[in-house]
């Protein structure tokens, strides 16, 4: 059985990836298990500079899943280079930097930056949408997404993925921008902007008012999402959004991922991801599929 | 290290309405527990509710591997939680937070607690006896129905001041103004706290007022629990007026130096 794929130029040893901002810079979850069973690590969403991220309350339970609003706080790409990535290169997986910034410039400064460090690829977060200024303001117009990739190509060799985020109306048109700026893959979705009030209060949960909604409550708009994609566009998709299990996996990636990204479902157990590894293997077992790829794009639409 | 294991349920008790005393058997995680940890427990092997609650951890029997943690039904997860029954196993990671209580350097120790923030003082209190150090124990209820643990703290207390809000059980009035009137007789090298926030608040600007070392112990929302979400934000106090500095209930705390952190 083959679980091994190239995946916009990295290869992975298998399809499960974990996603930005909810594995840290690996160490917590590596006390639980070898990150070496990952295909891929997305790290923490970083940039240029350190960001000290939104006041608190920063989070808060909803129905099957999670507000957020950490406003990416982060230590910058320069203490990561120093501090986080020799660590995380101790294990056999493809090592991705989740890359943010507010202005394209600073896009282009820190992938300049990341283009010359041990890593396996970037994946350019255009989509967070707790900050004010960059990410999902670039992200949510076919010229934005366009103009930020197109930039970022001109300095970057490494495999370059797009995070897209679903708060737009027409998701295809975004993934084609990526495309069109010559990007080698597309990841989605990002969450989903969403608030919660305390009725006694009278006030939002989250101290930002809004946050991003995460978790299995996302998921069949991601799947939706992953299809639209995949019908216009050849680069390859890093499906995510509320995954818990190998069958959430399979979903994605009989939509048309290529590999998916385990997020939230990392807080409530520590083995997620590997256990979801586990389930794509044990799904092709009960279906006598011997390559991963076979699963790719796999749905009979009705 | 926090080790993730199911532990089986052998004692439950409901101390007053809604608040229940659960005794786990969780030997790998008792042995590396320290006064002021916590643990984070899925209640449910479903997506709902989603997330781990965090409790902090009561009482450690490092002999016998029986952790004890306190809990008040509050929302979903609480409510499930106290359903489970003696021989059920119970999901739990821990333990968890690398801020704890310290206590070893000093003798005359104020241990000040109000409501459900009392539970995680036991441990501490229980230890520091049992070093030989001087505990008072200053407990804060609103009325005498809330009253817990009375018995449990005399015995691991010095002295142990209990007070309600409405006088109708112990001594009336707030246990702050009991530390107050001990740290001006001399009787107090350090304070550790915990307790809802506004006492916190209190505690730390006596504490600071009084210039005594202090150490409290915080709550925030959280997300995984483990320092990756970076969710459970405080504010330091060294942050400059323009430029906000955070560091993680979970990760940094939950036990943190008065003096370090904005509340």
């Amino acid at each position: 059985m083959n679980t091994k794929i190239n995946f916009a130029g990295i290869e992975m040893k298998n399809p499960v990836t974990v996603a930005s901002g909810t594995f840290g810079y690996g160490r917590e979850y590596s006390e639980f298990f070898d990150l070496s069973k990952l295909g891929g690590i997305i790290t923490k969403g970083t940039s240029l500079k350190p960001r000290s991220g939104n006041k608190p309350a920063r989070v808060c339970e909803t129905a099957s899943g999670m507000l957020n609003s950490i406003g990416l706080q982060n230590p910058g790409v320069e203490y990561f280079a120093q501090n986080d990535l020799p660590f995380l290169r101790k294990f056999d997986t493809a090592i991705i930097v989740n890359a943010c910034g507010s202005s394209i410039e600073e896009y282009v400064e820190l992938c300049k930056i990341l283009n010359t460090l041990d890593i396996d690829g970037v994946e350019l977060n255009l989509s967070c949408p707790n900050v004010k200024a960059g990410c999902m303001a670039f992200g949510n117009t076919y010229e934005g997404v366009k103009a930020v990739t197109s930039e970022v190509r001109k300095v970057l060799d490494k495999p370059l993925i797009v995070k897209l985020t679903p708060n737009v109306t027409d998701i295809a048109s975004i993934a084609k921008a990526v495309e069109d700026a010559g990007a080698d893959g597309v990841s989605l979705i990002n969450t989903l902007l969403g608030m919660k009030i305390d009725i006694n209060k009278r006030k939002p949960v989250l101290a930002n008012n809004t946050g991003g909604l995460s978790g299995p409550a996302i998921k069949p708009v991601a799947v939706r999402m992953v299809y639209q994609v995949a019908q216009a566009v050849n680069i390859p998709i890093l499906g995510m959004g509320g995954i818990v299990n190998g069958e959430d996996a399979v979903e994605f990636m009989l939509a048309g991922a290529s590999a998916i990204s385990i997020g939230a479902g990392n807080f409530i157990d520590p083995y997620t991801s590997v256990k979801t590894a586990q389930g794509i293997e044990d799904y092709m077992k009960k279906f006598n599929i011997d390559d991963v790829k076979d699963i790719v794009g796999k749905v009979e639409m009705n | 290290m926090p080790v993730n294991l199911k532990a089986k349920l052998i004692d439950k008790k409901e101390l007053i309405p809604g608040i229940f005393k659960f005794s786990v058997e969780a030997k790998e995680i008792v042995e590396k527990s320290k006064p002021g940890h916590f643990i984070e427990i899925r209640v449910n092997d479903q997506t709902e509710p989603f997330l781990r609650r965090p409790i902090s951890i009561h009482n450690l029997d490092k002999e016998s591997g029986k952790l004890e943690f306190i809990f008040q039904v509050k929302g979903k997860g609480t409510k499930i939680l106290s359903t489970k029954n003696v021989g059920d196993l119970i999901d739990i990671i821990g333990p968890l937070g690398n801020g704890t209580f310290k206590y070893e350097s000093y003798n005359n120790l104020a241990i000040i607690g109000g409501g459900i923030g009392v539970f995680p003082l036991y441990e501490l209190a229980k230890n520091a006896i049992n070093d030989g150090k001087n505990v008072n124990t200053y407990l804060g209820f609103r009325n005498k129905d809330l009253v817990v643990l009375e018995d449990e703290f005399k015995n691991v207390s010095t002295n142990l001041v209990l007070t309600t809000d409405d006088g109708s059980y112990s001594q009336k009035g707030f246990a702050i103004d009991f530390l107050r009137h001990d740290i001006e007789a001399g009787k107090v090298d350090s304070i550790y706290a915990c307790g809802p926030l506004p006492m916190l608040r209190a505690v730390q600007k006596l504490a600071i007022e009084k210039n005594i070392p202090c150490q409290i112990s915080l709550e925030e929302n959280m997300g995984c629990g483990l320092g990756v979400c970076l969710g459970c934000a405080v504010k330091t106090a060294s942050s400059p007026k323009d430029a906000p500095q955070y560091v993680h209930v979970c990760k940094a705390g939950p036990v943190f130096k008065a003096a370090d952190v904005d509340i």
